[in-house]
């Protein structure tokens, strides 16, 4: 049995600017049926060399553990303005996460990578737990992850 | 006011708060199991460094190091495309198995702190540990109170049953429990937001690596100086990436590692804020201090008995009757104090503070210890106390004496004493004598003087309460029963009808006990009934039909009889023993056994001698049926005529037969003789004294007049010997039943 988390159109002012170029992105994640609480994943962009460029989403509501999404602290450094207002619960173990974006189309067959770093408490974390390159040929492909991510897939 | 912050927060908390206890003692296990299982290198012996250089020998792909609290060593890993977790040995980097956190534990950790609810159950977890922080907290002053004094409360307590039992248990886990209940407060405040947390200790991530080609994690010198058992966290640089670098995590601080350097580029000290969070949270998890977690544990897994002794002394302390509708000591013109070990003495004294209010009293009730040093407009000090031990203050009176010493007797105040007891015990209600001196020499009026009642007899209690209607004029009518007993269900299977010739119209009479279907059940069980077992001296309680008031008898017989046998002489207008004379075999009534230990001959082959009047022969021939072992036993007994109430003739002329009974004389009043007991006693003089002397003892039984005259010959019988009955009577040897 699937449930989805569906989280809509929150429009990212800060970075991938609203103009009229923007591309209405939806990511699905599917968890694995690992034995453990809710995770906390962190969907974020990086461009060809991995380096940081912004966050897309954080699931998981207390900032106290956000340093175990290594790979995504040690880009955005943690700050606030890096997330603010694009927090949701966590995901328990099997359930899917599903969110919409408005995605700038100068990111899109860009060079631009898509990462979802995951940590789960009293297990491992998972840096790049997903890792895909965010381009028109890739949508619509389930991508399977190394961690906690059964599968990711992205439609425009 | 500690009760009441006590036990009202404890009822609505106490399924919530047994939950969290049987969940923390689970949790309280896992830091000794995982203790038990894990390597643990001796200070010094390996670096970090080391351990990283054979981890990654075994695990090329190794992410991360991680040691718990107790020690285990984890690494976290991919191996074709998979991700793994291994506990490794520290001293070598061997592979020990894989690592799989235990489900059950994340379970019951769940439960523990948000009930599987997350925020909500959290709020929830938080506010309960509140809740027992306020127990703990009121419960320590109620035990300092109890004790008398918070020195006092090392010393433990007395007393019996669900109040000791909680009292103990409260005693021993007090500490582990607050200090749980303290920490898990913090940790749910500093949660969410209550009480400021100290800053995350994790350095910046460094802007600037130097970039060159990384050198062998166990050459690294930050590595090679940090010793393993300080270990937190080793996380490797993400592969591939030269710009990445090492973060470690120990006991002392935090930092980020140059893979070329080998050096910290960033590194922070832990924060005293931030080792005092960290020592909160291992004091509530028992995290590294596995035997903490044991101790604490333990004193969790008092909670869900501590939760129901303390419902039930609540119920048992309500349902004797607490006190209600309390005047202030200001106001009172009536104060009764209580002493009282158990609670037993509060339900007599509430049953007394309701029948003064009804009679128009402004009554004050309140422990000895709470004795205020005036009652302005108090005219009456009833005082109620039983005695703990060899004669000392039971628990809320330990303090009486010395209050009393500042006490001011400013009114016309006039007290009387009454104490509840055991006559089994030497100094039986000593405690209460000597309040009644003391309050005596403290200028107080006697009202009366004490009086005692014998393991809290309802009877003695309400022939008080006539008294103290007498002497104070007030219209009171005591009747308090502690513990409604059990019920038996008794049919009359024979009757034997004597002195109806004389006026003295005595039947002895025999009934079947029959307690239904527990009998049955103890029966398969091979167990004695307590509802069905009883001795020969014990007392019955038989209401009338239309009256709940009990009337006792005295066993003519005793369980192992077979039959329940009483002997009763219908008085004039009676109404208990006319009911009971105009039963026919067949017939049944209902009825309750009163213990009376106290009234039976000694162990021991001293001679017994038995003295009685009329039906007061019947506990009396009990006893003598009873002596198998063929003590020496003699029995005086006076009726009215041979003819008419010579009770028990026949079953007597057998015991005197097969030697259960030595020695046998009567007294008739309605003969030439014109004789009594006591006569016949004064006749025997130098035999009674010479028995007395060889350590015989006295049963007395029968109408208060006889006991009288009895008393006088014996006193005088006794005088040759330089004592009395007095000193007999400490010694356990006068044993009086007198109705």
């Amino acid at each position: 049995m699937r449930k989805y988390f569906v989280v809509f159109g929150l429009v990212m002012t800060m970075f991938f600017s609203a103009t009229a170029s923007a591309r209405e992105v939806t990511f699905d994640t599917q968890l694995t049926n690992y034995r453990g609480d809710g995770a906390y994943l962190a969907i974020y962009l990086t461009d060809s060399n991995g380096v940081y460029q912004g966050t897309l989403w954080i699931a998981g509501r207390d900032s106290e553990y956000y340093k175990h999404l290594r790979g995504w602290a040690r880009g955005s450094r943690m700050r606030r303005a890096e997330y603010d207002g694009l927090t949701g619960a966590s995901i328990t173990s099997g359930r899917t996460l599903t969110m919409t974006m408005n995605i700038d189309d100068s990111f899109i067959d860009n060079g631009y990578e898509i990462h979802v770093d995951t940590a789960v408490e009293d297990r491992r974390d998972n840096r790049s737990d997903v890792m895909v390159p965010l381009t028109s040929e890739g949508a619509g492909k389930p991508v399977a992850g190394r961690g906690y991510v059964k599968s990711f897939t992205y439609n425009f | 006011m500690w009760r009441k912050l006590h036990f009202y927060p404890g009822l609505l908390a106490a399924p919530f708060l047994i939950l969290l206890a049987i969940t923390g003692v689970i949790l309280a296990v896992s830091p000794a199991l995982e203790r038990s299982s894990a390597v643990v290198p001796s200070d010094g012996m390996i670096s970090v460094a080391q351990l990283a250089q054979s981890v990654v020998e075994r695990y090329p792909s190794a992410e991360q190091i991680k040691r718990t609290p107790s020690g285990a060593v984890i690494v976290y890993y991919t191996r074709d495309g998979k991700p793994g977790a291994d506990l490794v040995n520290p001293e070598t980097g061997e592979t020990i198995g894989p690592y799989e956190p235990s489900a059950l534990f994340r379970w019951v950790k769940d439960l523990h702190r948000s009930f599987l609810l997350d925020e909500a159950g959290r709020v929830l977890a938080g506010v309960l540990a509140a809740i027992m922080v306020l127990m703990c907290i009121s419960g320590a002053f109620m035990l300092a109170r109890r004790a008398g004094g918070w020195l006092l409360l090392l010393r433990g307590f007395k007393g019996s049953g669900d109040s000791r039992v909680h009292s103990e248990l409260a005693r021993f886990a007090l500490i582990g429990l607050l200090l749980s209940a303290l920490t898990g407060s913090y940790m749910s405040a500093t949660r969410f937001g209550l009480l400021p947390e100290p800053a995350d200790n994790e350095p910046p991530f460094p802007m600037e690596v130097s970039d060159g080609e990384p050198l062998p994690v166990g050459s690294m010198e930050a590595l090679r100086s940090t010793d393993v058992n300080n270990l937190r966290e080793l996380v490797f640089p993400y592969p591939g990436d030269p710009r990445d670098v090492f973060s470690l995590s120990t006991r002392q601080g935090a930092g980020f590692i140059d893979q070329a350097t080998g050096q910290f580029v960033e590194y922070k000290s832990a924060s005293t804020g931030n080792q005092v969070v960290e020592w909160i949270v291992r004091l509530h998890t028992g995290e590294g201090l596995w035997w903490l977690g044991l101790l604490l544990g333990l004193a969790a897994l008092t909670v869900p008995v501590l939760s129901i002794t303390g419902i039930r002394v609540w119920w048992s302390r309500r349902a004797s009757g607490d006190v209600q509708d309390n005047a202030s000591p200001a106001d009172a013109d009536t104060v009764i104090l209580i002493g009282s070990e158990g609670n037993s003495t509060r339900g007599f004294a509430g049953d007394l503070h309701a029948q003064l209010s009804r009679a128009g009293r402004c009554v004050h009730s309140a422990d000895m210890n709470a004795l205020a040093e005036e009652y302005p407009r108090a005219s009456l000090l009833f005082v109620l106390t039983s005695t703990y031990g060899d004669g000392a203050a039971p628990a809320s009176a330990s303090r009486f004496m010395e209050k009393l010493a500042l006490f001011r007797c400013s009114t016309n105040l006039k007290f009387a004493v009454l104490g509840f007891g055991d006559r089994q015990f030497p100094r039986f209600c000593q405690f209460a004598k000597d309040v009644d001196v003391a309050l005596a020499s403290h200028g107080l009026a006697r009202l009366q003087s004490p009086a005692f009642v014998d393991q809290k007899s309802p009877e003695q209690f309400s022939q008080w309460g006539s008294r103290l209607a007498e002497v104070t004029g007030l219209n009171i009518r005591l009747s308090h029963n502690p513990a409604p007993p059990a019920l038996l269900d008794l049919e009359l299977v024979d009757r034997a009808d004597f002195g109806v010739e004389v006026e003295a119209p005595t039947s002895i009479l025999r009934f079947r006990p029959d307690a239904g279907t527990k009998r049955w059940i103890n029966r398969v069980g091979n167990k004695r009934d307590p509802l069905v077992d009883f001795h020969a001296g014990d007392l019955i309680g038989v209401c009338p039909p239309g009256d709940d008031k009990p009337r006792y008898y005295s066993l003519a017989s005793s369980s192992d009889d077979g039959l329940l046998e009483i002997c009763v002489r219908r008085l004039p207008g009676g109404k208990c023993s006319g009911f009971l004379h105009g039963l026919q075999p067949g017939e049944r009534i209902q009825g309750f056994i009163q213990p009376n230990p106290e009234f039976r001959p000694a162990p021991g082959s001293h001679p017994v001698i038995l003295i009685g009047a009329g039906a007061g022969i019947g506990p009396l021939a009990g006893f003598i049926r009873k002596n198998d072992a063929r003590h020496p036993m003699y029995l005086y007994w006076g009726g009215r005529d041979p003819h008419s109430d010579y009770l028990y003739r026949p079953e007597l002329g057998s015991y005197l037969r097969d030697q259960r009974l030595t020695g046998l004389r009567t007294a008739f009043s309605r003969t030439r003789e014109s004789a009594y007991v006591q006569d016949k006693l004064n006749e025997d003089a130098q035999n009674v004294r010479k028995m007395i002397e060889m350590g015989a003892q006295v049963l007395v039984c029968g109408g208060s007049g006889m006991a009288a005259e009895v008393r006088a010959v014996i006193n005088n019988i006794l005088k040759p010997l330089k004592t009395d009955i007095e000193s007999l009577k400490q010694e356990g040897r006068y044993l009086e039943d007198v109705y």
